[in-house]
């Protein structure tokens, strides 16, 4: 980008490239930024009134956050880019998906040893609640939704798998791909895969099943279960919770855990 | 709470567990239950509650005796709760903890909230009625059809009144935030609009921009949350508030740096971040682009990619041959090591030591042995042979 002429020829001769383009009718885009320097004070302001007539609207009522994050999104724009957004500043929603994401996080590092980084959407949601504790507010499951989404960009490894009508989430970077993926998904109704099922569901030769269960269990998201009548059982710890609706205390979790 | 009958709270072949809530203490209409605390889980056919202390303690209601529901917004120490109005007992009703009571309903009181999904899931439940299509073995659904001609229990038909005004109380405050918000929208789209007007202009050098109207036009774009379409990046990739940011991470993050080896993955300067923050948090794109910004503002710090995807902040004075060295002497000390072993070792998180690792592979002075049972690093020894 060239920097702007000095001395007077220089000057005279800006004024004229200035001129000529008015006369086309374009605007420069100096003046466009002015323009829109103001159309942001006033869009500012239009925002504080909404704030002050519904903040309440967005803080408990999930649905409205949802139609508001996609309207957001018809028009190219993201709420919750930046923290210092005016959406953010004045709308509260940014402390509100950050501070989620923080306990996403925290709750997958703490269940990683377990579960290899992969945990069911329900578990998660669960999880998160019982973090936040009583006095906090409550949050539906497509907030922590958004959260995930935002926490991709610092890399991670995470993802949002569907399996079951709902979804897994991911949290570390293992390589997933549309075969891992299938076999997770067939997992689900029983917690467990055997060679034998994937090989009549799904079609699959044997090395192409044994490739996939092997991969999952290096990255420490299946366990085997070779002492299992029949033939050995692959075990996905993700989808625990999903079968038992007994629920287990922390203390009986870690007796079970190897 | 005469309508629940004792039960083992295993589900039967064609019954599904729909969602289950910790922290749910039961109400016999506005008494609370003779219960503890315990967790509420809906299947496809029935409500089933469980005393967390003690599991023997399990009861449960087909979904067919609820006449209809409505949340009660939590108030000044008092938990949000769901409020079930509930049909007449059937005749052949199992036993259960009450015998009669002198309510027609019940309350779910949630301690560890969770209202907002079961109260959605209830609804899809009481929408479909997935239970009038896979009736299970046991007669644990309650007899509906046969009474069309019910006897309804005195004060519904207010009870339902009161449910609809606040709904529309709720729909029209609802409407009317709608309709702001829709005002709003259409001037930010706008406001996008000329912005990508100027984008374009700026790319096609129409017109002379200074790089101090180019940083004014990029924090405009933050503000309103719209991507940067400039793509050429002249003067650095972030606004002053991302120059501002990464100054205050290179004083603050020095020594948790220091403290874990050097390194620390993105996530983890989040919350660490954020969480001392406390408000006005930093959102994921804004720790990002500061960290961008080390290099050009010559901070000790870098942000760095792996091939993985994994992002880390490293101190500079970290160098990258140090890393590697210090991983082979310290694989070489102990034979081989996997990325968990040495984490341990170095006291760093199993992710970044994993990193390092596949580094000192990358330039061939490590090479793996992958197996079922792990990954295991060796020395190299086909190259020093």
């Amino acid at each position: 980008m060239h920097r702007r002429g000095v001395g007077a020829g220089a000057i005279a001769k800006k004024k004229l490239a200035e001129a000529k383009y008015k006369e086309r009718g374009n605007v420069l885009a100096e003046d466009q930024i002015v323009q829109m320097s103001k159309q942001l004070e006033t869009f500012k302001s239009n925002l504080e009134e909404f704030a002050s007539k519904h903040k309440q609207e967005i803080r408990k009522n999930p649905q409205f956050r949802v139609q508001f994050q996609e309207m957001c999104a018809t028009i190219g724009v993201d709420p919750l880019a930046s923290g210092k957004g005016f959406w953010s500043e004045m709308l509260g929603v940014g402390d509100f998906y950050y501070e989620l994401g923080v306990q996403i996080v925290e709750v997958c590092l703490a269940l990683k040893h377990r579960n290899g980084g992969l945990i069911t959407l329900d578990e998660l949601h669960q999880r998160v609640l019982k973090g936040r504790g009583k006095y906090a507010q409550d949050v539906s499951q497509d907030d922590l939704m958004r959260a995930i989404k935002k926490l991709k960009v610092m890399g991670n490894g995470f993802g949002m798998i569907p399996v079951g009508g709902s979804y897994l989430v991911q949290s570390v970077p293992a390589e997933l791909n549309m075969d891992h993926t299938v076999v997770l998904q067939l997992a689900e109704k029983k917690g467990y895969v055997t060679v034998s099922e994937i090989k009549e569901s799904l079609k699959w030769e044997k090395e192409r099943a044994c490739h996939v269960l092997d991969h999952l269990l290096k990255e420490g998201l299946a366990w085997l279960d070779s002492q299992a009548s029949g033939e050995a059982q692959y075990w996905l710890p993700a989808l625990f919770s999903e079968i038992i609706s007994r629920d287990v205390t922390p203390e009986e979790a870690n007796q079970m855990t190897p | 709470m005469d309508r629940f009958s004792w039960s083992n709270g295993l589900l039967e072949i064609n019954e599904t567990l729909v969602i289950q809530q910790r922290g749910v203490r039961l109400y016999d209409g506005d008494d609370k239950a003779k219960l503890d605390v315990g967790v509420a889980l809906l299947s496809t056919h029935r409500l089933i509650w469980r005393d967390v202390k003690n599991h023997e303690c399990c009861i449960a209601m087909p979904l067919s005796q609820i006449l209809l529901f409505e949340e009660l917004a939590a108030g000044l120490g008092k938990s949000a709760k769901i409020v079930i109005h509930l049909q007449e007992t059937t005749v052949n009703k199992e036993p259960g903890p009450y015998q009669n009571s002198k309510y027609s309903f019940i309350k779910l009181s949630f301690k560890e909230h969770g209202q907002i999904e079961f109260h959605r899931r209830l609804t899809e439940e009481m929408t479909q009625k997935r239970w009038e299509n896979t009736p299970v073995s046991q007669p644990i659904s309650a007899g509906t059809s046969s009474q069309a001609g019910r006897t309804r229990a005195v004060g519904i038909v207010g009870i339902e009144r009161k449910i609809e005004e606040k709904r529309k109380e709720t729909d029209k405050n609802i409407c009317e935030a709608f309709e702001d918000l829709s005002k709003l929208m259409v001037k930010a789209k706008e406001m996008v609009e000329l912005s990508r007007s100027i984008a374009n202009k700026i790319k096609d050098k129409q017109g002379d921009i200074s790089e101090d109207e180019t940083i004014r036009f990029k924090s405009y774009l933050l503000s309103m949350g719209i991507a940067n379409p400039v793509t050429r990046d002249t003067y650095g990739t972030g606004t002053h508030y991302h120059m501002q940011l990464a100054k205050q991470l290179g004083d603050m993050l020095q020594a948790p740096l220091e403290e874990r080896g050097g390194m620390m993955a993105l996530t983890e300067v989040y919350c660490l971040v954020n969480r001392a923050r406390g408000m006005e948090l930093l959102s994921p794109e804004d720790l990002v682009n500061a960290c961008k910004m080390f290099e050009s503002l010559k901070l000790p710090l870098r942000l760095r990619v792996f091939d993985s995807g994994v992002m880390v902040v490293q101190l500079q004075s970290h160098s990258e041959e140090e890393m590697i060295a210090s991983a082979l002497d310290n694989v070489t000390d102990k034979g081989s090591l996997t990325a968990e072993e040495f984490a341990k070792l170095l006291g760093l998180s199993v992710l970044l030591s994993k990193e390092r690792l596949l580094l000192a592979e990358k330039v061939g002075h490590l090479c793996r042995d992958d197996s079922v049972e792990g990954l295991r690093f060796y020395p190299n020894l086909f190259s020093t042979a």
